[in-house]
């Protein structure tokens, strides 16, 4: 397995990986990846967590995401414009548990942040807020 | 048959709104299907389950069960900082001067830190000098930053010219809150 750069001087990526503990991989283009503080991370990532697996995310629009153990999610679409403070950030948790506190993205209009899960979608309106599914 | 197949594919699970640091109103809307829930009250839970997603409350120790190793996992909230210049130059404030090693402690403190620099001026002179001195003294912060060893590629540097005053003036005139540097430190 290839390890992710801690930074890639050309391409900051969407994200960066603040907290990691026990298992944290991350599926791109294909490939499973092992995660470790520092790692950057891109649009269609998918982070998943082991049994002992916990990841904090800080995303370049300031929200953070906190995954717990046994989960799996998706960062689907970030777009954001650091001179406008604008963009459109879509996760989905397919399983587990995810904790939120949104940033500037959701600070502009109710559907520039949402969360899927696999039975509804989230609207997020500039708040703390924590979803869990269990299948 | 079709029945049992969807009752398979139902999940459980809860999606809890919780309480906000600085006591802004703020707001979830989980829509299942058809069914909308607004989650706007701290604990305020939708919950699902095979028989559908309905409104509820939960507690602070449900969260704390259900969502413990998740909230460990939270990174550092990211810091702003802001410091000012004297008038026309890099160079800044004597104050300023003294916060400078308040950032350093912040930046410290993290494991990763990654840093953005935004460079303001006041609205004396043109946009293309302000630009330029903008653009100058978020540069001017980096290059600092860097030379007390934070990894140039964890830095950037932007300058937003006299577009985003912190106190709105007329044109051409001197307000040294203007100019500014921010620094969030995340």
């Amino acid at each position: 397995m290839l390890a992710l750069p801690p930074a890639i001087a050309a391409d900051n990526g969407i994200g960066q990986v603040k907290v990691a503990k026990g298992r944290v991989t991350v599926e791109r283009r294909g490939q499973t990846l092992p995660v470790e503080i520092g790692a950057r991370l891109q649009t269609s990532d998918i982070v998943r967590t082991g049994d002992d697996g916990s990841v904090g995310i800080t995303m370049n629009d300031n929200s953070l995401l906190s995954v717990g153990p046994n989960s799996m999610l998706s960062l689907d679409r970030f777009d954001y414009d650091g001179a406008t403070q604008r963009g459109q950030f879509d996760s989905s948790l397919q399983k587990g548990s995810v904790v939120v506190i949104s940033g500037r993205i959701a600070k502009q209009s109710p559907d520039a942040m949402t969360v899927k899960t696999p039975s509804a979608i989230l609207g997020v309106r500039g708040t703390e807020f924590a979803v869990s599914v269990n299948d | 048959m079709a029945v049992l197949l969807a009752a398979c594919a139902q999940t459980s699970g809860i999606v809890v709104l919780l309480p906000e640091k600085d006591g802004n109103k703020t707001a979830v809307v989980v829509k299942d299907g058809d069914k909308e829930i607004v989650l706007d009250q701290p604990y305020a839970a939708a919950r699902r389950s095979p028989l559908g997603t309905r409104a509820d409350t939960t507690t602070p120790q449900e969260v704390q069960a259900r969502f413990g190793p998740a909230l460990a996992a939270q990174p550092a909230r990211p810091t702003a900082f802001t410091l000012y210049f004297v008038e026309g130059k890099d160079e800044f404030t004597p104050d300023s001067q003294k916060l400078v090693e308040t950032v350093f402690t912040e930046i410290a403190s993290r494991p990763v830190p990654d840093i953005l620099v935004i460079g303001h001026t006041d609205g004396v002179g043109t946009d293309q000098v302000n630009d330029a001195l903008a653009r100058r003294r978020a540069e001017t912060v980096r290059a600092e930053l860097i030379r007390r060893g934070v990894a140039p590629e964890n830095v950037q540097a932007i300058g937003r010219g006299k577009r985003d005053p912190l106190v709105p003036t007329p044109d051409n005139v001197a307000e040294p809150r203007n100019r500014r540097v921010e620094i969030v430190v995340r």
